[in-house]
């Protein structure tokens, strides 16, 4: 398999914050990648080394190219949608259809018409008039239309209402996903996407805590459900984590045996939710 | 190209406010208040029983020697140009501000990562903003301001034909085309000359963490004042007023249009030795203002905007604060 992006000792400090801390990973063609972390681990700026939008140290190629020197052919390659409501007020659809079509090489214009005709919009509209869930769309579409390799996505549903965010997800698995692209995502509404996540990410302070497939978390991560006479043997077993819930306790373990957790109750696959949560525990203590 | 000519449009579907009715709307209020002050003359004249013209004046049109019938087509080439004048002074500010907020409003507003997300280069944007500055701004300013022209003269034969001056006659003492080809020749001298003010605030535009407008002035101004109260100019033989005139002058008033008349000291001796009857064209003549182009003043201007341009290209791929 051949890696869209690969980064090795990548190091990025502010005035008196480390925001990436040599940070090494290698994301593959195809994939769907959730970059998670708590607020200020470092996930927006990964995301704008990847992308040639900040400096920092060390080594990253992306698509082969460095983001640093070759950002203006990375660009046609590569799309992002930077948080909400980035597209600016005065823009009209149709203003918007015109410059990008004609500025992006790999646009397909009657692609983005399409997808903009089940919407609301209309082309006289300007950015101004739209709501945050409308401007998504808009932005959506235009990305959806350029056939890039590599999209990046931080916190694209942020503050949209629950029909706009399945929506948006929706359309970028069924209309726009397939074998030969790379999807990067960060956001906080981790639930809502970890059904189309192929790999995991987490990342805490400028670190890479955990790497892996969403195959592979099912396999190492357990939780099991325990009755109060047999939580000591549990917790004598070094759970990640531990809650209550009516009376009996779920542990979280990391890579424990199998046949020994079925024996003390009952064993499912954590979510990536209650992952997250036991991973990143005391982060803001 | 094809990328830089939508960038151009770009900025123009954004300013379209600032670079083409802002100008239209100046030349309207001019013509209004024109025929205002028309109405204003031919109701005083009536009530005092004055007579505007009339036969009189179609007599002293022709008994007129040749002389004063080119001080007549002055007068009418002066009507056409006044327009203008004042829609440069309106063209001028909007084209400081705009410099201001070009590479900094998208900052603000976050929307710079969406540009950033198309396959544009720094350079291209940077640019194309200043395309838009020192030549689109101007061109339409150019043509508002002729076609104004023209309605203003049509108005002044209409009413002078109702006093029974041939209006035609008249309009043939006028150099409209002269007058316009004079305006277009002024867009590229323009375009050198404004390059310095376009390069610093695009350059504070670019730099500026925030209030890019406060920086491009305050920085010069204190300067200046720094240059006044030392007395540093002395230095190097010059008189203080060198550093304003030649440094803040030129870092913040050179995109108004006409400001290098200024500086040539002898710009008016030499249209009277023109001997063209003191006609505006004159001074405004390509002939006359071109002369600019062997001032070192000019081209110095120009490095140092050329030099401020690349700044803010540098500064446009390293601020990284949205």
């Amino acid at each position: 398999m051949n890696a869209v992006v690969t980064a090795s000792g990548l190091n990025k400090r502010y005035k008196n914050t480390v925001a990436l801390d040599h940070v090494n990973f290698r994301i593959e063609s195809g994939r769907i990648v959730g970059l998670i972390g708590p607020n200020g681990a470092g996930k927006t700026t990964a995301l704008k080394a990847i992308l040639g939008l900040t400096d920092f140290q060390g080594e990253l190629s992306v698509l082969g190219l460095d983001p640093r020197t070759q950002r203006d052919r990375l660009m046609e390659q590569v799309c992002f949608i930077a948080d909400v409501a980035v597209l600016p007020r005065w823009l009209r659809v149709r203003e918007a259809i015109d410059f990008v079509a004609n500025v992006h090489p790999r646009f397909n214009r009657s692609k983005c018409e399409a997808f903009l005709a089940r919407t609301k919009l209309t082309p006289d509209q300007r950015v101004k008039q739209m709501s945050k869930g409308m401007i998504v769309q808009l932005h959506l579409a235009l990305v959806m239309a350029i056939d890039a390799r590599l999209l990046v996505l931080d916190e694209p549903t942020l503050g949209l209402d629950i029909l706009y965010r399945k929506q948006f997800y929706q359309s970028l698995l069924e209309d726009y996903f397939d074998e030969n692209k790379t999807i990067i995502v960060t956001t906080h509404q981790v639930e809502e996407i970890e059904h189309i996540l192929t790999d995991l990410m987490f990342i805490r302070d400028g670190k890479i805590v955990l790497d892996t497939d969403m195959e592979a978390v099912g396999e190492r991560f357990a939780e099991v459900m325990v009755s109060a006479d047999k939580a000591a043997t549990a917790r004598s077993m070094k759970p990640l984590d531990e809650r209550q819930v009516f009376g009996k306790s779920i542990f979280l373990f990391d890579g424990a045996d199998r046949a020994t957790l079925e024996s003390m109750g009952e064993v499912r696959r954590p979510t990536v939710s209650d992952l997250f949560v036991a991973t990143m525990k005391g982060t803001y203590a | 190209m094809k990328t830089f000519y939508w960038l151009v449009k770009r900025e123009f579907w954004e300013h379209r406010g600032g670079f083409l009715w802002a100008p239209i709307v100046t030349g309207v209020v001019f013509l209004v208040l024109n025929v205002m002050a028309i109405i204003t003359a031919e109701v005083l004249g009536a009530r005092h029983g004055i007579e505007i013209g009339g036969s009189n004046w179609q007599m002293m049109i022709a008994k007129a020697d040749e002389g004063d019938l080119a001080q007549i087509g002055a007068g009418l080439d002066i009507a056409m140009l006044s327009s203008m004048g004042l829609i440069s002074i309106v063209m001028g500010i909007v084209v400081l501000f705009y410099c201001l907020g070009a590479l900094y409003d998208d900052r603000r507003d976050r929307s710079i990562l969406f540009w950033k997300s198309l396959p544009i280069s720094n350079t291209s944007t940077v640019l194309s903003k200043v395309v838009s500055a020192t030549i689109l701004a101007p061109a339409i300013a150019v043509v508002v301001a002729v076609i104004i022209g023209i309605v203003q003269l049509v108005i002044f034969a209409l009413v002078l034909s109702l006093h029974h001056v041939n209006a035609w006659q008249l309009i043939m003492l006028a150099h409209p085309f002269r007058a316009i080809g004079t305006l277009v020749s002024s867009i590229p001298l323009y375009a050198l000359w404004a390059i310095p003010s376009v390069g610093w605030l695009l350059f504070c535009s670019a730099w500026a963490r925030t209030k890019p407008f406060l920086w491009a002035v305050a920085v010069p101004a204190v300067l200046g004042l720094l240059v006044s109260w030392f007395g540093i100019m002395g230095l190097f033989n010059l008189p203080t007023v060198w550093f304003w005139k030649n440094i803040v002058q030129r870092a913040l008033l050179s995109v108004f249009p006409g400001s290098n008349i200024v500086y040539s000291d002898n710009a008016l001796e030499a249209t009277a030795d023109l001997g063209d009857a003191h006609n505006p064209l004159s001074v405004l003549s390509p002939m006359h203002t071109y002369t600019l182009l062997g001032s070192p003043n000019l081209w110095l201007g120009v490095l140092a905007g050329a030099a401020l341009i690349a700044g803010a290209i540098w500064y446009r791929r390293v601020r990284d604060d949205s």
